[in-house]
């Protein structure tokens, strides 16, 4: 196989990982004034939001570096890519980072004083700052499927920019997109709580993962037929009827009569469902964009392809070896601390007094 | 003014502010790592007070959490802003300077970010030297992810193992090798290291000095604490200044072997001198072309640049000189007052917290408590003067650079994007702005509180992590 498609491969992968994995915890920051609740319970409420964001306090920064990462490598791989993405996304990357930055100061900070009022705004944060980058990568990739106004600046040789606007970029087509990677992140996110947490947390973040979950089947279902419209392959549209079957399946594992709870098992099961969905989901699009990886929407021959928007091969090759010595070793340790902390969190686990 | 010069002014302030956080980030790390294993050390020897070096590592631990959520909200940025403002410059350098990129988020930041999490959630999980393992392995993944983006940083001052291709005219790699093993690298690492952990020793030392010159009633333990804090952030801070001389020494004679320019600016030297002085105050006139006045040293400045005190260090004229006949018509010469006082101001904070380390170590040795308001004023100003040191040590790297964005090679004109709009530079320039300036608030305020809260009541972890049910120990 070419370095080039090694490389493909690899930035889908990175993106996924990074979807499946911050996936959730961005579900889990949407959730906050959700199943933050306690009927009027303030002290209970309080307790509540801590079991969430603790059932991912050790392990969403691990998640981030997986854009880190896809964002260095794409550099590192396909300079004209990374050069012409981000200057291209310009706005949307700006809102993202903002809201990368006030979430993740948002989990380190809100617990550092004993203020409801402090901690209020720093909820808003994470709340704000994990939907904003859920709808934001959903239209970003939308964007990517659907070709952008890309041509040679100068023409005829010059590097291939992007010519649109901002506004150029909010279609409805990427807005679907992201919608749809909203919600899905919403569910995913709701059916983790489903497997981390106990007690009425556990049962309320079942309900609501039913209830997103449909909205959220529906808009997929609406995005695929959307996204044939566009560009497809036979195997990008296996793929993406297995992500929707995948959603579909759990969703129907952790539907119970009333008053009955699925075991552990079943959760897990259905939570593999909604990663399977996310990362299918995203490997469909990139099968359907290769070759290219930036098309433009102008001529099919100023797109950006894994071809001339590549590295030399000689970086591919160092690349490549430092890819296949570390990756599997981020993997396995990244998988021990979700090992170590298995363990399902509950309001009686937050100490007293702790806030 | 253009989206260049914007984006330049953006460039400048997120990076200097990321790397207000980084050297303390970097430093601490170490330093709580030290303080952890000294805990796990003292309780096996049966230390009656080995539970200072407990309260110490979860106090130290907590301002060290505190920084560095903003070292890695804002290290985020830097990621992505090259590939906004600096297109043609990524795609200029991509095939070179994204390797190091990519694998110092692969090798460093996930190892950092992994073993923080099971550094802070697992206390009670974890076996004692398990956990402990876990700091220093994000200690270390700090220190890495410091080695390959000075890597990629050195590769602008100094471009080795590529060839210019003609056809694309980009930057192709022909010699990873010689890219990580830079000279520039090498002596760019120690140096920032250094700077490091002067930062993080000089923190703890001001901390740790204030609570000890404060008339405050504390256990026994609290006060030995802070003593023996007060001891290893000193000791730090002072070994980190004799180091930062000596590979700072390094690295003016190689500057001065591959960007000369910037050694003549550092210097305001207009005119090729042998033996060339060291000036100590300079005023130049405005268009920059010769000095006015100046106070100087004969001979240093031969000595810093080559070695030897009669050396002939080449002064800007005649380097613009040679230049335009290199590379064409243009300046060569980067603002001279800027690299001239930033240069200065490097080592003259650095050497200040240097001194009052050693005159904080002085005025407690043996159990003394000093009384003098100068060194309690001396003591709050101990964390700031490295952070400024690193500051202005960086503006003048950067700045000596230019006009160059890879020297040599292309200019920061060249590097900007073409497709990002003036109105777009100036959006993401005030949007970072003012974030980072409520944050700067947020944390600082966090900082001085915990700062001034003192160490806190611990109790012991479990020798082994419980099988039970317990309350989360340290749980956001
Ligand atoms: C606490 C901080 C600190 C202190 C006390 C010093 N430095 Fe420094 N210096 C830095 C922190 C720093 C830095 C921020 O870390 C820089 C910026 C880029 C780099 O490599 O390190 C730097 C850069 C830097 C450079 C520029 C290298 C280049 O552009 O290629 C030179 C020549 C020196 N230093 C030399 C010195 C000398 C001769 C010092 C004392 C006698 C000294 N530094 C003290
Ligand atoms: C090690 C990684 C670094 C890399 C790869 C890097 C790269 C760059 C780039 C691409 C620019 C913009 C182009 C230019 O104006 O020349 C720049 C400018 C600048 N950087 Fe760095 N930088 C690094 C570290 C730092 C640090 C740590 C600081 C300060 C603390 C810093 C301070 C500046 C300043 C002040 C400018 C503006 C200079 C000017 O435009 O005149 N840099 N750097
Ligand atoms: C312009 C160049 C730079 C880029 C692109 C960059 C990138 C980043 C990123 C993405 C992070 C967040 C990692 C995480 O999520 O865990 C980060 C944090 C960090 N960076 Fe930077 N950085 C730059 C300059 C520097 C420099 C010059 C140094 C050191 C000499 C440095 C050392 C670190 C360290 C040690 C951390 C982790 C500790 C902390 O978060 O404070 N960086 N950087």
């Amino acid at each position: 196989m070419e370095l080039t498609t090694v490389w493909f491969i690899l930035i889908a992968i990175l993106w996924t990982g990074y979807f499946v994995l911050e996936g959730f915890d961005f579900g889990v920051g949407m959730l906050l004034p959700v199943l933050g609740r306690a009927h009027g319970d303030k002290a209970l409420a309080e307790r509540r939001r801590r079991v969430l964001i603790n059932t991912i306090g050790p392990i969403w920064d691990g998640n981030e570096v997986w854009v880190i990462t896809a964002g260095g490598a794409t550099f590192a791989a396909f300079p004209e890519w990374y050069a012409t993405m981000f200057s291209a996304f310009y706005l949307p990357l700006l809102l993202i980072l903002v809201a990368l930055i006030v979430r993740g100061v948002a989990f380190e900070y809100r617990g550092t004083r004993d203020d409801p009022k402090w901690r209020r705004r720093w909820d808003a944060c994470i709340v704000i700052g994990s939907a904003v980058p859920a709808f934001l990568w959903g239209v970003a990739f939308g964007n990517i499927v659907h070709g952008l106004k890309i041509r040679p600046q100068p023409l005829p040789n010059g590097p291939l920019e992007y010519v649109g606007s901002f506004w150029d970029l909010l279609n409805p087509y990427s807005v679907l997109a992201g919608a749809t990677t909203l919600l899905l992140f919403l569910t995913h996110g709701a059916i983790f709580l489903t497997l981390k947490t106990s007690g009425d947390v556990r049962d309320h973040a079942r309900s609501v993962a039913s209830k997103v979950g449909l909205l959220a089947a529906v808009l997929a279902v609406a995005f695929f037929a959307f996204t044939f419209s566009y560009r497809a392959t036979a195997a990008s549209i296996v793929l993406s009827v297995a992500a929707v079957a995948a959603f579909a399946a759990s969703l129907l594992l952790i539907r119970v009569r009333r008053g009955q709870r699925p075991g552990t098992r079943k959760e897990g099961w259905a939570f593999a469902g909604t990663a399977a969905c996310i990362a299918l989901t995203v490997i469909s699009l990139f099968v359907a964009l290769w070759p290219n990886v930036f098309p433009s929407s102008l001529l099919p021959e100023w797109s950006l392809t894994a071809q001339n928007a590549s590295s030399t091969p000689y970086t591919l090759k160092i690349m490549t070896w430092v890819a296949v010595v570390f990756t599997p070793l981020v993997l396995l340790y990244q998988g021990w601390t979700y090992w170590v902390f298995r363990k399902r969190i509950g309001v009686e686990h937050i100490p007293d007094g702790a806030h | 003014m253009d989206a260049l010069e914007w984006a330049r002014w953006q460039f400048g302030i997120t990076t200097v502010y990321h790397f207000l956080f980084v050297p303390i980030t970097i430093g601490l790390a170490f330093l709580v790592a030290g303080f952890q294993t000294a805990w796990v050390r003292a309780e096996k020897r049966g230390d009656p007070y080995a539970v200072r070096w407990l309260k110490l590592t979860k106090f130290y631990g907590k301002l060290f959490l505190i920084n560095f959520a903003m070292g890695v909200v804002t290290g985020i940025v830097q990621e992505f802003q090259f590939g906004m403002n600096w297109s043609a410059y990524s795609r200029f350098v991509g095939d070179i300077f994204g390797a190091p990129l990519a694998i110092e988020a692969l090798l460093a930041f996930f190892l950092e970010s992994t073993f923080l999490g099971l550094w802070i959630f697992g206390w009670d999980k974890l076996p004692r030297k398990i956990h402990l393992a876990c700091i220093w392995i994000a200690a270390f993944g700090t220190a890495l992810s410091a080695y390959f983006i000075l890597a990629a940083n050195s590769f602008m001052q100094n471009p080795v193992g590529f060839k210019l291709n003609p056809d694309t005219g980009r930057a192709e790699l022909t010699d990873f090798g010689a890219v990580l093993t830079n000279k520039v690298t090498l002596v760019t690492f120690p140096h920032t290291l250094a700077g490091c952990f002067l930062t993080g020793g000089a923190l703890v030392a001001g901390v740790a000095l204030w609570h000890v010159m404060r008339d405050k009633p504390g256990t026994d333990a609290d006060k030995r604490a802070y003593r023996s804090a007060l001891k290893v952030g000193g000791w730090t801070a002072l070994v980190a200044t004799a180091a930062l001389f000596i590979t700072g020494d390094t690295q003016g004679k190689i500057m001065t072997e591959v960007q000369p320019m910037k050694m003549a600016a550092a210097e305001a030297l207009y005119e090729t001198q042998q033996p060339a002085p060291f000036s100590l105050f300079t005023i130049g006139t405005l268009d920059g072309s010769e000095p006015i006045y100046s106070i100087e040293i004969p001979g240093l400045l031969s000595f810093l640049g080559t070695g030897s005190f009669d050396g002939q260090v080449q002064g800007i004229n005649d380097l613009q000189a040679e230049y335009e006949q290199k590379y064409g018509p243009g300046s060569y010469t980067p603002i001279i007052p800027v690299t001239y006082w930033t240069f200065r101001l490097m080592i003259t904070f650095g050497a200040l917290a240097g001194l009052v380390a050693l005159w904080a170590l002085w005025a407690t040795r043996r159990g003394r408590t000093p009384k003098t308001k100068w060194l309690r004023w001396a003591g709050l100003s101990l964390p700031l003067l490295p952070l400024a040191a690193n500051s202005v040590g960086w503006i003048f790297t950067e700045m000596g650079r230019q006009p160059w964005i890879v020297f040599s090679q292309l200019k920061t004109a060249q590097g900007v994007s073409p497709s990002v709009g003036t109105s777009e530079v100036i959006t993401s320039l005030t949007v970072f702005t003012l974030l980072y300036g409520v944050l700067a608030v947020v944390e600082i305020g966090l900082l001085l509180k915990y700062a001034k809260a003192g160490v806190p009541d611990v109790t012991p972890p479990p020798e082994k992590p419980e099988q039970t049910d317990q309350p989360l120990a340290f749980a956001y």
